[in-house]
């Protein structure tokens, strides 16, 4: 009991928090009506002080007066976006435009002239405020205009139970009108009146916990039952019932989290290692500079980046991503003829030496992004529309940065397999990489053909680097943590087969997070490079070996 | 056969004239060595201390230089390879004839160089936080020890400003400085009264790139019902990933705080810092703190550097502490004889950045402030705690029985770097 009743800063920590909850009572119901621009003033103007423990009273002080204003401050004061005025000392709520501050009245809400970081001084907060502010302010967010805060206040209570706040929540459920709001809140509730003194209520909660599958709420669930608090052995057979029930969700999801985990790892070995599959898959160059390729489409990406942010507004900010695919692809693809022309065509069938070659174009490549770029790496920022994550049920969680990745990697490998299978160019590709000579003699200018091959491949790794660029550092070692594992799809599904590539990646993707929750993941990579070795004394010639002429030379 | 015979001339005469010049500059410069990876994996975090030194010895040659002399960098590239480190610290003592060396970031390149400043009688400064456990005649550390950095961070998440917290995950990169690290940490949460079970260790390779499981089990680990926080050792490149995957997560700092103990100001500067405000982390320095001497230094380093969004970070500042401290030692000494300097180097007092004074001890460690900061959403910390005086640093720590026995002392007549306590 003690060792939740602490969290939140709730409780008996801080006096007066049941007269506050009480205030709230009668005070939210009538949100609409304002407080006093007087007393509002006074109560923000409190915050301008270093010590926490009378913030901590001006921020229960701003929460019992409530209003939508109040709302916008606490907020604005947890984001730390909440700012004194130097030169008349009020409270100002700022927003950030370039290196300016568009400055708000916070207790008049009017907008005033902008303001530099030098006529400002922030309101401090820390992480302790910040979940007094959440509570405080989820409790006013409760009977907000928007379902979707009613929501997130309702999860608030989820995580952080305060029986003191009960009375407000079933008002705000009595009053409730959307039913996806209703059922968060009636969880939260039921979270609570598991301790109610009332067996039926009781009862009613550990049957609609049952429902649930959040391993908060099972533990809470257990620990009822283990520190022997339900009186009733009906009762606590349900609770028994629900933790079992919760268990045998919680089980699935986690096969499915693992599955979905893995999907999205091999969706991004796939994309490292696709450009790789035309490059030493269909070509049998051992490019060791393919990584690179990578980091220079990863760099193009934030090339783009750049210019969309000093020459587009800020609202189609979010469309440079698309707008570098492009771009990457033409970078990597000019340098991959850069290097054919230059170097490779040299070397064709001498393995060894290619090998040698592209790894010194690879530090080549490295060190002259290092020296242009400099060695830190460079912010990529995500697009509005790719942050956060969908929650898809039970605490099963994929990012929306992930999942676009395996889309986008599911649209790159059917574009690449239609133009292979289809297109012209990719008729002389087959040809020339299934018989160069008979190739040639039909009338195909095999070299050009090797270049325009290697330029495709290497653009693909470039347009990999624009997606693993939302992901992974972009610096210029970006590649190097890519290059092994891509041979090694390429390796293990087989080399000259676009089909065993994909089914490669997948696999391993999948094996991995099986492996990593059981193993971690130093032992877990450790597993399948083991068994990617074995695998290969087997099959030398991977998952989908390539059969006929080809396959002989 | 002429063109031959030109080219060889005028090589002749160039290599004349370069050795020339060397010979005039080694007559009255003092050398200072400067070893830090300017390529390879460790750039990102190198680089800039060698920029730093750059800029210390401008600054000190503007002032007139030491005992009269100018000083003179001698910068190596060991390029992130471990034993390349050990070749290149040879190379600046035997050739180059270095009087002092600031250099290294690593651990393990520390480890590789120190039995070559032994052999030689080298001095290095090295300016990083790290796990303790040694304490080598030849060096002087000048960034945190484990007590002055990860106790303290553990701590103040233990109290309430922290947060209550009961149940920790220790996280890290596979490598000795997380490794003991977390082995004094988890001595020390025993020590406290934290069960096994609350504690949940985990180690990833170096750049390891897809944290989705583990974000994913830290966030089941932490629904047990008991406030959690993670203590981060995951260093270098894998950061990114890691914060970029709890932010989309959604693990605010409010739920799960995470404190790191190798994120600073130029680790964030690849990172849209919005989604982190609030988690933490622990160094001796912030370039926030407001102080007059630190916006003077800071002012000076971007006009030196020519950027003014360069940053200064913690081992920027240990340097700035160490150089300094060189520098009064070598006066002290009047001469930069190996032995004298070091003699002098005990007690040597120089500013905190952030206020307060660094003191030299004689275990070759400093006395310093430790703060703990909140991300803000600029990329740049906020102070949310501090040590009330300056923490001595550590050698051996308190926590690990093996070493709780040992102490280090280099002045006579204990002089000696890990020897048990007398009388223990």
């Amino acid at each position: 009991m003690s060792d939740w009743k602490g969290r939140g800063l709730s409780g008996n920590r801080i006096p007066g928090t049941a007269a506050l909850a009480a205030a709230l009572l009668l005070a939210t119901p009538s949100a609409a009506g304002e407080p006093s621009e007087a007393d509002f003033h006074a109560a923000l103007q409190a915050l301008d002080t270093q010590k926490f423990e009378q913030k901590t009273q001006a921020i229960e002080h701003l929460g019992a007066l409530g209003g939508p204003r109040a709302l916008e401050a606490l907020e604005a004061l947890a984001k730390g976006r909440l700012y004194v005025r130097k030169s008349d000392g009020r409270v100002v709520i700022t927003e950030r435009s370039g290196k300016k501050y568009l400055v708000r009245d916070a207790a008049s809400g009017r907008s005033e002239a902008e303001a530099s970081k030098r006529e400002l001084k922030k309101v401090k907060v820390n992480n302790r405020l910040r979940r007094l502010i959440r509570g405080v302010a989820g409790r006013l967010a409760l009977f907000s205009d928007h379902p979707k805060r009613r929501i997130e206040a309702a999860e608030n209570l989820i995580k952080n139970p305060d029986p003191e706040v009960l009375p407000l929540f079933r008002q705000a459920r009595d009053r409730e009108t959307d039913d996806a709001v209703r059922s968060n809140l009636e969880i939260g509730i039921a979270m609570l009146e598991l301790e109610a003194d009332d067996p039926a209520l009781r009862r009613a909660a550990a049957t609609t916990l049952a429902e649930t599958s959040d391993p908060d709420i099972r533990s809470r669930l257990e620990h009822r039952l283990r520190s022997d608090a339900e009186p009733d052995p009906e009762i606590r057979n349900t609770l028994h019932a629900a933790v079992e029930a919760i268990d045998r969700k919680l089980w699935l999801f986690g096969i499915a989290e693992n599955l979905l985990f893995g999907i999205s790892l091999g969706s991004v070995l796939l994309l490292a290692a696709i450009g790789l599959a035309i490059t030493f898959g269909v070509m049998g160059v051992i490019n060791m500079a393919h990584g690179e390729m990578i980091m220079l489409g990863a760099y193009a990406t934030f090339i783009v980046q750049e210019i969309f942010r000093s020459i587009v507004p800020p609202e189609l900010f979010g469309f440079y991503l698309p707008a570098a695919l492009p771009a990457a692809f033409l970078v990597s693809a000019a340098m991959g003829v850069l290097i054919e022309r230059g170097v490779i065509r040299f070397l064709y069938g001498r393995p060894l030496e290619t090998l040698l070659a592209t790894w010194g174009i690879s530090l080549i490549l490295q060190q002259l992004v290092r020296s242009l770029f400099g060695a830190n790496n460079r912010e990529v920022a995500n697009p509005e529309w790719i942050s956060g994550a969908v929650e898809i049920a039970g605490g099963v969680t994929v990012t929306l940065n992930r999942l676009c990745i395996i889309l986008f990697c599911l649209a790159v490998v059917a574009a690449l397999a239609a133009f292979i299978r289809y297109s012209r160019f990719g008729l002389n590709m087959r040809a020339v990489t299934q018989n160069r000579s008979m190739a040639a003699s039909m009338g195909i200018r095999t070299g050009q053909v090797d270049a325009l091959t290697f330029a495709l491949g290497s653009g693909i790794a470039g347009v990999a680097g624009v997606a693993l660029s939302q992901i992974s550092n972009v610096s210029p070692n970006l590649g190097q943590n890519f290059i092994v594992d891509s041979f090694m799809v390429v390796v293990f599904g087989g080399v000259g087969s676009l089909w065993g590539t994909i089914v490669g990646a997948f696999s391993l993707g999948i094996v991995n997070k099986f492996l990593e929750p059981v193993s971690g993941a130093i032992l877990g990579k450790i597993v399948v490079l083991v068994f990617i070795i074995l695998f290969i004394q087997m099959r030398p010639r991977g998952l989908f070996a390539l059969k006929g002429r080809a396959a002989g030379d | 056969m002429k063109t031959v015979s030109k080219l060889m001339a005028a090589l002749c005469l160039f290599t004349g004239l370069f050795a020339a010049s060397e010979g005039v500059r080694a007559d009255d410069a003092i050398k200072v060595g400067v070893l830090h990876s300017l390529s390879g994996t460790m750039a990102i975090s190198e680089t800039a201390l060698k920029d730093v030194m750059e800029f210390l010895i401008n600054e000190q040659n503007a002032k007139g230089g030491v005992l009269g002399r100018k000083l003179e960098a001698v910068v190596v590239d060991p390029a992130s390879d471990w034993p390349l480190f050990a070749e290149k610290a040879r190379e600046l003592i035997e050739q180059h004839e270095v009087d002092v060396v600031f250099g290294c970031w690593t651990s393990v390149s520390r480890k590789s160089v120190l039995p070559v400043f032994e052999e030689l009688n080298g001095m290095l400064f090295y300016p990083v936080q790290y796990e303790g456990e040694e304490s080598s005649r030849n060096i002087f550390y000048t960034g945190a020890a484990p007590n002055q950095q990860a106790i303290p961070a553990v701590e103040y998440l233990m109290g309430e400003d922290g947060g209550s917290v009961e149940r920790w995950v220790l996280a890290g990169t596979d490598y000795v400085y997380p490794r003991t690290t977390n082995k004094i940490l988890e001595a020390f949460l025993k020590a406290k009264g934290v069960a096994e079970e609350d504690i949940m260790i985990n180690y990833t390779p170096f750049g390891h790139s897809d944290w989705q499981t583990i974000v994913s089990d830290i966030k089941k680990f932490a629904s047990a019902g008991k406030k959690t926080a993670v203590v981060s050792t995951i260093n270098g490149d894998a950061n990114v990933p890691f914060y970029k995957e709890l932010g989309n997560q959604g693990i605010a700092a409010e739920d799960i705080p995470v404190v790191a103990f190798s994120v600073g100001e130029e680790e964030l500067a690849g990172i849209d810092t919005g989604p982190l405000v609030g988690h933490l982390a622990a160094w001796n320095y912030f370039m926030s703190v407001e102080d007059d001497q630190n916006s003077e230094v800071i002012e000076k380093w971007h006009a030196f550097i020519g950027d003014e969004d360069r940053v200064f970070n913690d081992p920027m500042e240990a340097h700035h502490i160490g150089f300094q401290m060189w520098v009064q030692a070598v006066e002290k000494a009047g001469t930069t004889d190996i032995d004298a300097v070091r003699a002098a180097m005990y007690g040597q007092t120089a500013p905190n950045l952030t206020g307060g004074t660094a003191v030299m001890n004689v275990n070759h460690h400093l006395s310093k402030p430790v703060l703990i900061g909140e991300i803000q959403d600029d990329g740049q910390f906020e102070v949310v705690w501090e040590t009330e005086g300056v923490v001595p640093g550590d050698a051996w720590s308190d926590y690990i029985p093996e070493s709780a026995r040992l102490m280090s002392d280099w002045t006579e007549p204990f002089s000696c770097g890990n020897c048990e306590k007398p009388g223990s």
